[in-house]
């Protein structure tokens, strides 16, 4: 076992939703795709962005283009116009989540 | 009635570039240009123009795009939608055909759709028994209804395509749904009933494709490095069937590419449950596309699920929501982080010993270039210099324009290295609250109409 990137096999998109984001990530092949179903539970998520996500967490699964999209409630500072921010729309969040260290 | 229709996406939300809609019109096949000029409050902005100029209140963007591309447009018999009508389709439709006069272009056939702006009827709605309440948090509408600046509802892609049946060229809408721009045209050309869920919700799924232009072409590309000619990126093009199946693809010779990630990453964008993408004219199932690439900068997506949608229009609120003002300063190294953090404890003291006080929620510090968009993931302790952006919100204005004076002042009285300060003082801007809310669809009535040059 080493410690890899998710940014080695996965690729990544986020935006905004409401007063939080979403980070949807997909890989390539079906082996992958079951590591990422394994390894990155909602717990993890939240670990990972606790400097940026206050709110819920939900984790959902797209297996015909092998993604999850996970909707990151309060994480943008109040969101829209209403955020005073850098990253009010939470553009950077996937490749936020891709630094993401596991075991393989 | 055709089997096949190529749909180009030149403008992916109100400020993308001219050349998205110049190049699809003048470098490939294209059968229809759709244009997306709205974001969330844009409307707001679009109400504050009309407020101060009746004749105000639409994209100017799209009149300066069509001024590039109208004689092209005319003589391709290329059709085009675009909501650009913001507050004021009529506004548009008339600079329209000015610009069509001018360029010497006669029977130009322009359409409106109109009925999606509801500011004038909700205290009539709200009296009436519809509640509007925030579909986020539940709060009743009454808390912002003497705030409101715009409120308009999401129609969907029939009304686009009832004008394109009036005849229109060039259709005009306020607040469509992205999608119904691409589903417009597909239900004018094939056919589709309302009752065609499956094939509505693939047209839904090309539009969600599509709808931020070059961003299934290669732009915001995790594998930015395998993206070619970011110089000339070709933005999309929709070979939509009549099944529903449909290929995403762009102009040959253009830059940037579409495979099966690129299209993937977008179908991610902006998405929730991707089981339930709710719309006005369809639930789509984005898990049943099935997405494939079937040639160089040809993917192909197939198999879309659908079901029927509520009996119920999103609606779309913007209120005054008080002011904010963000000011940024250079920190030059070495020790650049803990003289920002001087300095912004400085700026907060200063405005204290003013008696001009903001509570923790109402305040913004970030150390740019120290850790910010990746806060707690990648951050790093002893940059050369860091950006300090101080931020405040509050409902007083005297208060934020008080916080826009006290931070130039750091340059000469605070720590060395303090520099960039060429924007000026920052100064309180709105703040624009987004009420997002549900209305039956029995409240609001769309109508075209189509007038000639």
């Amino acid at each position: 076992m080493a410690k890899v990137k998710l940014s080695e096999f996965a690729m990544a998109r986020s935006g905004d939703k409401g007063d939080g984001s979403n980070v949807g990530i997909f890989v390539t092949n079906e082996a992958d795709y079951e590591f990422l179903k394994r390894e990155l539970t909602v717990e993890r998520v939240r670990k990972h962005f606790e400097k940026i996500c206050f709110g819920e967490i939900t984790r959902f699964e797209a297996p015909n283009i092998l993604a999850l999209n996970f909707l990151l409630r309060d994480s943008l500072g109040g969101g829209g116009s209403e955020s005073l921010k850098t990253d009010a729309q939470g553009k950077t969040h996937g490749l936020g989540l891709l630094e993401m260290e596991v075991d393989r | 009635m055709r089997d096949k229709i190529n749909i180009g996406y030149g403008q992916g939300f109100w400020g993308d570039s001219i050349l998205g809609p110049v190049r699809l019109v003048n470098e490939g096949p294209l059968d229809y240009l759709a244009l997306d000029y709205l974001a969330e409050v844009t409307m707001s902005i679009m109400q504050k123009l009309k407020g101060r100029n009746p004749e105000a209140g639409y994209a100017t963007d799209f009149v300066q795009m069509l001024d590039r591309t109208l004689p092209a447009i005319h003589e391709k018999g290329i059709k085009v939608i675009a909501n650009a009508g913001g507050v004021n389709a009529d506004g548009c439709l008339k600079a329209v055909l000015d610009l069509a006069r001018k360029k010497g272009i006669k029977g130009l056939k322009v359409g409106v759709i109109e009925g999606d702006d509801i500011l004038s009827r909700i205290p009539e709605l709200a009296n009436g028994g519809h509640a509007m309440a925030n579909m986020d948090d539940g709060r009743p509408l009454s808390e912002i209804q003497d705030k409101l600046l715009s409120a308009n509802a999401y129609i969907g892609a029939f009304s686009v395509a009832e004008c394109l049946a009036a005849g229109a060229q060039i259709v005009i809408a306020g607040r469509v749904t992205d999608p119904a721009l691409v589903g417009g045209p597909m239900i004018h050309e094939f056919g589709w009933s309302p009752e065609d869920y499956d094939k509505l919700a693939a047209s839904t799924v090309a539009g969600h494709i599509a709808e931020c232009g070059a961003q299934c072409t290669g732009g915001n590309y995790t594998n930015w490095r395998d993206v070619k000619d970011f110089v000339r990126i070709g933005y999309p093009v929709i070979e939509g069937q009549s099944d529903g199946t449909f290929v995403v693809t762009k102009h040959e010779g253009t830059g940037g590419m579409v495979t099966r990630n690129t299209v993937v990453s977008q179908l991610l964008y902006e998405m929730g449950d991707p089981n339930r993408y709710l719309g006005p004219d369809c639930a789509a199932d984005f898990t049943s596309a099935k997405v494939e690439e079937i040639g160089t900068d040809r993917v192909r997506v197939s198999g879309v699920k659908g079901a029927a949608p509520t009996d119920t229009y999103k609606v779309s609120l913007s209120y005054q929501n008080g002011y904010k003002a963000v000011g940024q300063l250079t920190v030059a190294g070495p020790d650049a982080i803990e003289k920002a953090k001087l300095c912004a404890d400085i700026v907060w003291g200063r405005l204290a010993f003013d008696g001009c006080e903001f509570t923790d929620d109402e305040k913004m510090v970030e150390f740019v270039g120290a850790g910010v968009t990746h806060a707690g993931i990648l951050e790093t302790t002893e940059p050369p210099e860091v950006v300090m952006r101080l931020g405040v919100k509050s409902d007083n204005k005297a208060k934020v324009n008080r916080f826009g004076s006290e931070v130039v002042p750091l340059v000469t009285s605070g720590p060395p290295g303090v520099t960039g300060f060429a924007g000026g003082r920052p100064k309180a801007t709105d703040i624009v609250g987004y009420w997002p809310a549900l209305l039956d669809k029995s409240q609001v009535q769309t109508r075209v109409r189509v007038e000639e040059s």
